[in-house]
């Protein structure tokens, strides 16, 4: 258990009547990536604005990094950094220039800032291109001028609000390469996300959101298994005859939870990746293998689970 | 506050708009004012006073005097220093990542605004230096110490005006959220009261007072004097009569009318007024032109402040 970065304790947020974030419980601990889910309109956002002291909440408090972000504004942003959904730069200035203008807003002294910046740059691979106006970099190279303008005040926690969404495979790929190398170095990441397989590829913890509300909270895995019984994978087998004998062998490899025969199929749920010696117990049984399949629990399950019930 | 300030006015100094601006104001300027000056030689006697302050208010034809250039471009140069300041931020979508900096929200607004202020004053005061010492070249009659103290209220008054416009224009800037809008917004106003104000004006006056032939001279005075109250409404007009006041010392009275009608009553050219005279007879003007310029200030700023940042 890691330090507490981010509690709020009944966190409501209205708007003209529109409740947005309602009596929101969040517990988010240092070093994790923290995956932050929900429907347009969740609130995702609402609740990121308010834990920067930018928005002022109804009622309930937070606390960031031990400050509380409505009196201790500055301080939370010093140390915060926030990559919002729609990220704008300066178009007509260099990428350097932008970074530069962000590491003064935060009184960073100039040389000490100006070689952070440069590995800032080469960290995001965007040195080559730091010296040419905003406006001629790509959608992908401006979300990665973000995280590089995210880090420029060499934050302990980083709210990234879509990071990946409107560009290309490749670009989410290093975004997502990115996010992790943040993580390792210890900063605390909340991702706001709609892509549940960019999610689950790289989160520790998901949060859902719906309504206002924080409907899961968990490791995926967990909250998988509540969602749905059994192990964590499901592997679907078409051996040519399913009989109780070769069931009951399967059952007994370590890990297999659950097996399920039907004419020539078997669905197994297990903890781990069995495929290598479920495959040799069937065929040691004498039975011929004819495929299979594996699945991992999908959090598209979860999330669709969790965002109905609400 | 003090980086967003100096990015601020890098950023104006180093754009197009900017550059643009500055040469067409200067250029204006120095053809006015060497037409005016081709003028004054026919005009100026040994026995002229404060020759140097006419380079500035002599209309050369065919082109117009600088003071009318002047009051022409202060508000164009305001308008356009101002009229993008917040909505382009918002649009850009560089104002959410601004405010999640460790600074106030108001040092947003502040440091444009006086970045803007900067500028404008930068741009005033070159405009009058240079023009001041080409006429000086030509002319050759050096500025009495009462002239050089007439020109710097000149000069300050010319940068409250143009606050004014640009105080107007961040104003729009809060209020729409589409840069056109605001840019239009701000040029429609600046249109009313530049032409058509005094028309209005006029028009109301002479509902009120009618007048032909038989009206005394009191009626006359009277229709002058509401005419002159309306126009005051307008910015533009009080800019036109605090600066004929600071650089016509002969003027007793800013209403043009009423000065007619005096110089009829008295029989003679009035004597120029002392300059702390002339100073105190535009006072009301300069208080008016800086409360105008605070109220639209003040008015942006407290909506900038207590905006929801959803809507960013």
């Amino acid at each position: 258990m890691g330090q507490v970065v981010v509690e709020t304790k009944n966190l409501t947020k209205t708007y003209n009547g529109f409740t947005a974030v309602d009596k929101l419980n969040l517990r988010i601990e240092e070093g994790e990536i923290f995956g932050f889910l929900g429907p347009n309109g969740a609130g995702k956002t609402t609740t990121i604005l308010m834990l920067l002291g930018l928005t002022e909440p109804n009622s309930g408090t937070a606390q960031v990094c031990g400050y509380n972000p409505i009196r201790e504004s500055l301080k939370v942003k010093r140390i915060v950094g926030y990559l919002p959904e729609k990220v704008g730069f300066y178009e007509a200035l260099t990428a350097r220039q932008n970074l530069r203008y962000t590491a003064e807003l935060n009184n960073l002294p100039g040389k000490e800032a100006e070689e952070n910046i440069n590995s800032l740059l080469a960290t995001v691979g965007l040195s080559e291109v730091a010296d040419q106006e905003v406006s001629k970099l790509s959608r992908g190279m401006k979300q990665r001028l973000g995280i590089a303008d995210v880090l420029v005040k060499e934050p302990k926690l980083v709210f990234l609000d879509e990071p990946t969404s409107g560009i290309d495979p490749e670009g989410i790929e290093d975004v997502l390469k990115l996010v992790v190398t943040m993580a390792k170095k210890g900063i605390t990441v909340v991702f706001c996300s709609h892509q549940l397989h960019q999610v689950q590829k790289i989160c520790t913890r998901v949060g859902i959101l719906a309504k206002g509300h924080l409907v899961a909270e968990g490791q995926i895995g967990r909250l998988g298994r509540k969602t749905t019984t059994g192990g964590r994978y499901r592997l679907e087998a078409q051996v040519a005859r399913a009989d109780p004998k070769l069931i009951n062998s399967i059952k007994r490899v370590k890990g297999v939870v659950e097996v399920q025969g039907s004419g020539d199929s078997l669905l197994i749920s297990c903890d781990k990746d069995l495929r290598g010696q479920i495959a040799k117990v069937i065929v040691d049984s004498g039975s011929l293998l004819l495929g299979m399949k594996i699945e991992e629990y999908s959090l598209e399950k979860i999330y669709k689970k969790y965002s109905k019930e609400a | 506050m003090y980086a967003v300030f100096r990015k601020e006015l890098a950023d104006h100094l180093s754009s197009k708009r900017f550059s643009i601006l500055f040469i067409l104001v200067l250029l204006a300027a120095m053809f006015a004012t060497y037409l005016a000056i081709k003028n004054i030689r026919g005009v100026v006697t040994p026995t002229t006073e404060f020759v140097f302050l006419k380079i500035f208010t002599t209309s050369g034809e065919p082109l117009p005097s600088f003071l009318f250039f002047l009051s022409l471009f202060i508000p164009i140069v305001g308008i356009a220093l101002g009229f993008d300041a917040i909505n382009s931020e918002r649009t850009s979508g560089n104002l959410s990542r601004l405010l999640s900096q460790p600074i106030y929200r108001d040092s947003v607004i502040n440091g444009k605004f006086l970045a803007g202020l900067a500028v404008l004053g930068i741009m005033t005061v070159s405009v009058i230096a240079i023009t001041s010492g080409f006429g000086l070249r030509i002319v050759g009659v050096p500025p009495s110490s009462e002239e050089v103290l007439r020109l710097v209220a000149f000069v300050l008054m010319s940068i409250i005006y143009g606050a004014f416009w640009m105080a107007l224009a961040v104003l729009f800037s809060v209020f729409f959220d589409r840069v056109a809008t605001s840019m239009l917004a701000s040029i429609a106003l600046w249109i009313f009261f530049f032409f058509f104000m005094s028309m209005i004006a006029g028009a109301i006056a002479d509902a009120w007072i009618p007048i032909d032939q038989n009206s005394t001279l009191e009626m006359v005075a009277k229709n002058a004097e509401i005419q002159g109250m309306l126009g005051r409404i307008s910015p533009c007009i009080l800019y036109g009569e605090a600066t004929a006041g600071l650089l016509m010392p002969k003027l007793g009275s800013l209403n043009p009318a009423l000065m007619m009608i005096s110089l009829l009553v008295a029989g003679r050219m009035s004597t120029p007024l002392p300059f702390n005279q002339s100073l105190l007879l535009v006072w009301p003007h300069i208080v008016s032109m800086i409360a105008l310029a605070a109220i639209c200030f003040a008015i942006s700023y407290i909506r900038f402040m207590r905006r929801e940042i959803r809507s960013i």
